[in-house]
């Protein structure tokens, strides 16, 4: 017995050992180093002097941190409440569909989130293209019937790149949906039918309460992705007035790659680690308190 | 909800009629909605497609004013252009290479630590099994910073070592993994144990073959997600050479000069492995991607 015992801590061990091993190496020493580098003033490489607090301070106070920062909670705005009811919408309707339509029509919203980001800003900057883009024709519409380069004009960008956004990601966030949809039983419907209950009555009667819990977990989900929003904004951005369209990993990527601040970059590591995991405990107890797991 | 308990035969005929008349109502309003449906998908894929047809059109059909939706002289030169005169094939390598090995060691460490935490009985334990469930929300983009530092330190920045290294923090797939295997019944383990089978074995020869599909769905979408990830192969390395295509075809643009053609067709090259696995195995994907979001389907 005490044999068998110990050969199922040495299997363990053999079986643990390799994610330990990674997870101790390429999260909890870079997490804790990271809490460790933004008390310095070191640069990306190399040591530096003990600042305390400093670098939180000098963010507090430093102006393109805070546009960053706003930018980041605008470009969240933009992106997931939309992202969220059009999905609800697009999972209604599909869900509605029955065989091969429903696989074509799934398809055809699900297709452009597993392309690699760069793939969806060559097509999106080809559609948009200042002189021969296709989109510059509804452009002109609202333009005098000029075009006008979309990415470089800076009360656009933000929207066009959550518009992007949406695009790319939106049959994930239907995908979903529709597992929520399908898990209510088509019983329900068919009494409420009965009793003569108006298309209308049934969707906020029913299909609304119980899509609810999953209506919270495609927003937060989506919350928390657009959080961490850097390589779309960073592809679109690139070449024109950077600093207008910052947002949080941009500035975090920008301190430490281009100025080589590796303290202040930490600082702001931290800030978005810890709003990062504030919010996904709130998800986490929103969730359980709604039931959906 | 009072009108389903009734049965008598009387009744039946009114209500036939009733539901029939409802049907023929709803159907009037569904078909609208079918149809914005669908038009939606149309307009949903147009992107995709005017992108991909734009890479079959000469570059003076490109930027002539119009839409044409399909070229008047199909061309692949687009295509030939960059598969000789870029350095797409060895992104194509490195990307085939960097995420092959990320699937291969997420897939099989997350198995051994998924089983491990499901079957075995070992001190730490519960430890581990709460740090990887509050590890589920960790922000990777958050660590890019001590992750170059210690990339640097390791002397893997600018390899593909380095690309690979950060992409393995996984602990969604190990929580599958356990979810899946304490669902096995206790049976087999019984049974296979008191025919004198090691952990190994047990692991090699019942869980897994057991749960295969959960391995295809987790190994495919991990390979999807190595492909398409930007941010950390955009900064771990700087050499053209060990580019991967996701990098490379936004890094190395002003190589091709100003051509929409070009520039799409190397996009297009870009995605065809992960449309295609998309395609191929659909089930699968979408069994993943549900999995990966909390949901058991």
């Amino acid at each position: 017995m005490l044999r068998s015992k110990r050969s199922e801590y040495t299997t363990a061990a053999i079986l643990m050992a390799p994610f330990v091993v990674i997870y101790g190496l390429l999260f909890v020493y870079p997490t804790i180093k990271m809490a460790q580098l933004s008390l310095t003033d070191a640069p990306l490489i190399g040591a530096g002097k003990w600042v305390g607090l400093d670098n939180y301070y000098r963010l507090a106070s430093d102006r393109l941190f805070s546009v960053a920062v706003w930018n980041t909670v605008y470009f969240v705005i933009l992106s997931v409440v939309p992202s969220t009811l059009v999905a609800m919408l697009v999972a209604l309707g599909v869900n509605r569909l029955k065989g091969w339509t429903q696989s074509v029509v799934l398809a055809a919203f699900f297709l452009p989130y597993i392309l690699p980001v760069s793939v969806v800003f060559r097509i999106w900057s080809w559609m948009f293209d200042k002189d021969f883009g296709i989109a510059q024709n509804a452009v002109q519409l609202f333009n005098n019937g000029q075009h006008l380069s979309i990415f470089r004009t800076i009360p656009l960008f933000m929207p066009a790149v959550a518009f992007v956004t949406v695009w790319w990601l939106l049959g994930f966030n239907v995908l979903l949906f529709i597992a929520g949809l399908r898990n209510i039983s088509t019983e329900i419907y068919e009494a409420a039918g009965l009793d003569g209950a108006s298309r209308w009555a049934q969707f906020t009667r029913i299909t609304w309460p119980l899509v609810w819990p999953v209506t919270v977990l495609v927003f937060t989900i989506n919350l928390i992705l657009q959080l961490k929003i850097f390589d779309q904004v960073y592809l679109f951005a690139n070449g024109g007035r950077v600093g207008a369209t910052m947002v949080m990993v941009q500035f975090i990527f920008t301190e430490a790659f281009q100025m080589n601040k590796g303290g202040l970059a930490a600082a702001a590591s931290v800030v978005l680690f810890v709003l990062i995991v504030v919010l996904s405990v709130v998800q986490f107890q929103l969730l359980r308190a709604r039931g959906a797991r | 909800m009072t009108a389903s308990v009734e049965t008598g035969a009387d009744l039946v005929a009114p209500l036939a009629s009733r539901r029939l008349a409802r049907l023929r109502h709803l159907d009037l309003v569904g078909l609208v909605i079918t149809l914005v449906t669908v038009v939606g998908a149309v307009l949903w894929a147009f992107p995709l497609y005017w992108g991909l047809v734009t890479t079959f059109k000469p570059e003076y059909e490109v930027v002539r004013p119009g839409v044409e939706l399909w070229p008047q002289h199909f061309t692949l030169e687009n295509y030939a252009h960059v598969l000789l005169q870029t350095k797409i094939g060895l992104w194509y390598v490195n990307s085939l290479i960097t995420s092959g090995a990320v699937t291969i060691i997420v897939v099989m460490m997350a198995a051994g630590a998924g089983y491990a935490i499901s079957q075995l009985e070992f001190p730490g334990r519960r430890f581990f099994w709460w740090m990887i469930l509050a590890s589920f929300m960790i922000p990777i983009p958050a660590l890019i910073v001590n992750h170059f530092i210690l990339m640097s330190q390791l002397r893997v920045i600018n390899t593909l070592a380095g690309v690979v290294g950060p992409q393995l923090i996984a602990p969604v797939t190990v929580i599958i993994y356990k979810q899946f295997f304490d669902s096995v019944p206790k049976d087999f383990r019984e049974a296979a144990v008191i025919d004198g089978a090691s952990e190994f074995q047990l692991l090699f020869r019942i869980y897994l073959p057991m749960n295969w599909g959960v391995t295809t769905a987790l190994a495919i979408i991990t390979f999807i997600a190595a492909w398409n990830l930007f941010l950390w192969p955009f900064l771990a390395v700087s050499s053209e050479d060990k580019m991967n295509i996701t990098v490379g075809i936004t890094q190395v643009h002003d190589a091709f000069g100003v051509s929409y053609g070009r520039d799409l067709a190397v996009a297009m090259l870009a995605a065809m492995p992960v449309a295609v696995i998309y395609l191929i195995f659909q089930r699968r994907v979408t069994q993943a991607i549900m999995l990966s979001a909390g949901i058991k389907g």
